[in-house]
């Protein structure tokens, strides 16, 4: 048995966001097949155009068209890509100037071996079949025949944008493989066993349910297992009205800090099984588990808590976990 | 200005730590050692900051659970940033310059372990035009490396007898998670992997956690003999966008302009990159003369968030035992050494 508990966790959100005059600009020319580059104050052309002149400050209005066609200026091969990059089989990320530019462009360069790669070489945009207005527009820069202008040709005014893109969505989501800690795993394996087990303090006796590495009050390392009583005490409560995304049980609902007989720290829980508007502080209430069959090593062995029809406890048994 | 020194360091360092991404248990005994160091007990610590990120946790709050570590009754004056420990100490530097705290205890912790690491720092770039394509940290980094390589700025060699003398000095650390020299030959024999870039130039993925001492004046005689003192420490940016001439690395020059570099024996490099200890050699102005990380450098292990401030720890170790008498320590952040920090630690004031 390993030490601690572990189980896959992803983190999703789709971030959006406005891209202000500067990065819409460059957007939009993305979405309609053009690139627009920023020309700087020190005589650089650079795409994607930064928002503000890196020496003046300035916010950045000149903008120009540059050719969907370029010189890679440096690569590195991608052996083993990582989810939601432009190519899940082996590939290269490169900078390419494009001609007319002279700062280079990040992007993939779709080859099959680092063999087919070289500084210098010729490339041009692979646009997207759908294009939205985000830098995913370029699908990729492809290997090309054509060789390099010379001299580049002028650079163009872009024409006035229609539509502008004003904002992007970027989904972002992360893979991880989420440990609890050792004490937090003693935790959940107990549940499994239908027990509740929390730790003492050994410098000033607290009992922490969930168990914590070290004692939040004065950072002792906590070491003694305490098994905890299923009944404890109703210390501070809220009626849940308000529906929300993943919400399991319909509302009004109370969602309760229950400090259990024995501990001093209450931990949050659902009290079902009588009225809302009966739910109070003082309350006595007992864990009501799930069949065992359902056991798992997860809080939710406990279903919820339920009054137990004992009289109230007296306000000073509680008064200082509130 | 007032006179402030490194007085404690304790590191853990490992490949895979095999407990909470909030890495309360490996903080405790780390604390437990500075306290030890310093014969102090938490009530002597007059400011807290750590460095840690949710991104590298997978969870919310993950920096406010290690506060437990502390022990917070009565409450303690307490900071955080999404930086590495050497930013943190930069904080708890300019708290002691302000005159409202004399002592800091500053720690990091990270478990790249929990996720993708180089897919996770992606989220650290620009969010418009470069985390949609998801660039992960060795891409960025080879770029770099074949931006250099193609100048004629360094070379394979230059970057493999990098990787050999760390993996040898890796050898005497007892934290280090890679280590063993073999020969530049050997390892110019070895496979690409993101070429032009071998494993052996990328730094190893690293779980860990770090904590720094620091103390004013007589507080820090009262700890050590020979404490390492501050004497300059700084900190640049560059713009994100990798269409920078990737070969310098201007934040990192500035940041060695601002200090008094002369008289430097000993330097603790943050490169994640073999090629990158080659840039900040060159932007720092290092003589062949200076001992470049002694302690195995980041490419022996590199904790994200701990391992800049481990070079710091790294270098005051070498002043309290007379190793060195003026040693530079570097951090770095950001894709391609965007982000730099340096400062001077001295046995002398």
């Amino acid at each position: 048995m390993s030490r601690t508990l572990s189980a896959p966790v992803t983190v999703a959100f789709d971030y959006t966001r406005s891209t202000g005059p500067v990065l819409g600009r460059f957007l939009t020319g993305l979405r309609d097949g053009v690139v627009v580059a920023g020309r700087t104050s020190d005589g650089h052309v650079v795409v994607p155009p930064p928002e503000y002149d890196p020496v003046t400050h300035a916010a950045l209005e000149d903008f120009v068209e540059v050719s969907s066609e370029g010189t890679v200026t440096s690569w590195t091969w991608v052996p083993e890509p990582v989810k939601h990059q432009p190519f899940d089989r082996p590939f290269a990320f490169a900078l390419v100037t494009l001609d007319g530019a002279t700062r280079p462009l990040l992007h993939a360069l779709d080859v099959s071996s680092p063999d087919e790669v070289s500084t210098g070489m010729r490339v041009r945009i692979r646009w997207a079949e759908e294009r939205v207005g985000a830098i995913t527009d370029i699908a990729c820069f492809e290997p090309s025949d054509s060789p390099a202008p010379d001299p580049a040709a002028p650079l163009g005014a872009p024409a006035g944008a229609v539509d502008p893109v004003t904002g992007i969505v970027v989904p972002v989501s992360l893979d991880y493989t989420y440990a609890a800690s050792p004490e937090e795993s003693a935790f959940y394996r107990g549940l499994a066993e239908g027990r509740i087990l929390g730790q003492r303090c050994p410098s000033c006796g607290k009992v922490y349910v969930p168990p914590r590495a070290a004692c939040p009050s004065d950072g002792t390392p906590t070491a003694e297992e305490v098994e905890l009583s299923q009944t404890g005490t109703v210390t501070t409560f809220c009626i849940v009205n308000v529906p929300f995304l993943g919400q399991r049980i319909t509302p009004p609902y109370v969602s309760a800090y229950v400090l259990l007989d024995g501990a001093d720290i209450a931990f949050l829980h659902l009290i079902l099984d009588c009225p809302a508007d009966e739910v109070r502080m003082g309350m006595r209430v007992k864990a009501v588990w799930k069949p065992r069959e359902e056991w798992g090593t997860t809080i939710e062995n406990i279903s919820h808590f339920a009054p137990t029809g004992d009289p109230d406890a007296d306000f000073d048994t509680y008064k200082h976990h509130l | 200005m007032r006179d402030v020194a490194v007085v404690g360091f304790a590191q853990r360092q490992m490949p895979e730590f095999d407990g909470s991404p909030t890495c309360v248990e490996l903080l405790v005994p780390l604390f437990e050692e500075c306290y030890e160091q310093t014969g102090w007990t938490r009530r002597d610590v007059g400011f807290w900051c750590s460095g840690s990120s949710d991104y590298l946790a997978g969870r919310s709050f993950s920096f406010v659970q290690a506060v437990d570590a502390i022990g917070v009754i009565p409450p303690v004056n307490e900071s955080h940033v999404e930086m590495d420990l050497a930013w943190a100490m930069y904080e708890a530097w300019v708290k002691i310059q302000t005159g409202e705290v004399d002592t800091a205890l500053v720690y990091a912790f990270g478990k790249s372990s929990a996720g993708t690491l180089r897919r996770t720092l992606s989220l650290q770039l620009e969010p418009y035009t470069m985390t949609p394509l998801w660039p992960d940290t060795v891409s960025l980094a080879g770029l770099q490396a074949r931006a250099g390589l193609d100048a004629g700025l360094w070379d394979e060699r230059a970057m493999a007898e990098v990787v050999d003398r760390s993996l040898r000095d890796a050898e005497a650390n007892e934290y280090a998670v890679r280590k063993g020299g073999s020969s530049v030959e050997e390892l110019l024999a070895r496979p690409m992997y993101a070429d032009p870039l071998r494993k052996h130039d990328c730094a190893p993925v690293t779980d860990g956690a770090a904590a720094l001492v620091l103390a004013a004046g007589d507080k820090a005689r009262e700890v050590r003999e020979r404490p390492a003192w501050l004497t300059g420490a700084s900190t640049y940016v560059d713009a994100m966008t990798m269409s920078r001439d990737l070969t310098v690395s201007e934040s990192a020059r500035r940041c060695a302009a601002a200090l008094d570099l002369g008289g430097v024996d000993t330097a603790e490099l943050h490169a994640p990159f073999s090629h990158q200890e080659l840039v900040l050699r060159r932007e720092a102005g290092l003589g062949e003369d200076v001992r470049i990380n002694p302690s195995g450098g980041a490419l022996a292990s590199n904790p994200m968030f701990s391992a800049g401030g481990i070079r710091v720890g790294e270098a005051a170790r070498r002043i309290w035992d007379g190793r060195s008498d003026k040693a530079l320590a570097h951090a770095t952040s950001g894709p391609a050494l965007q982000q730099n920090f340096m400062c001077t630690l001295e046995g002398t004031i």
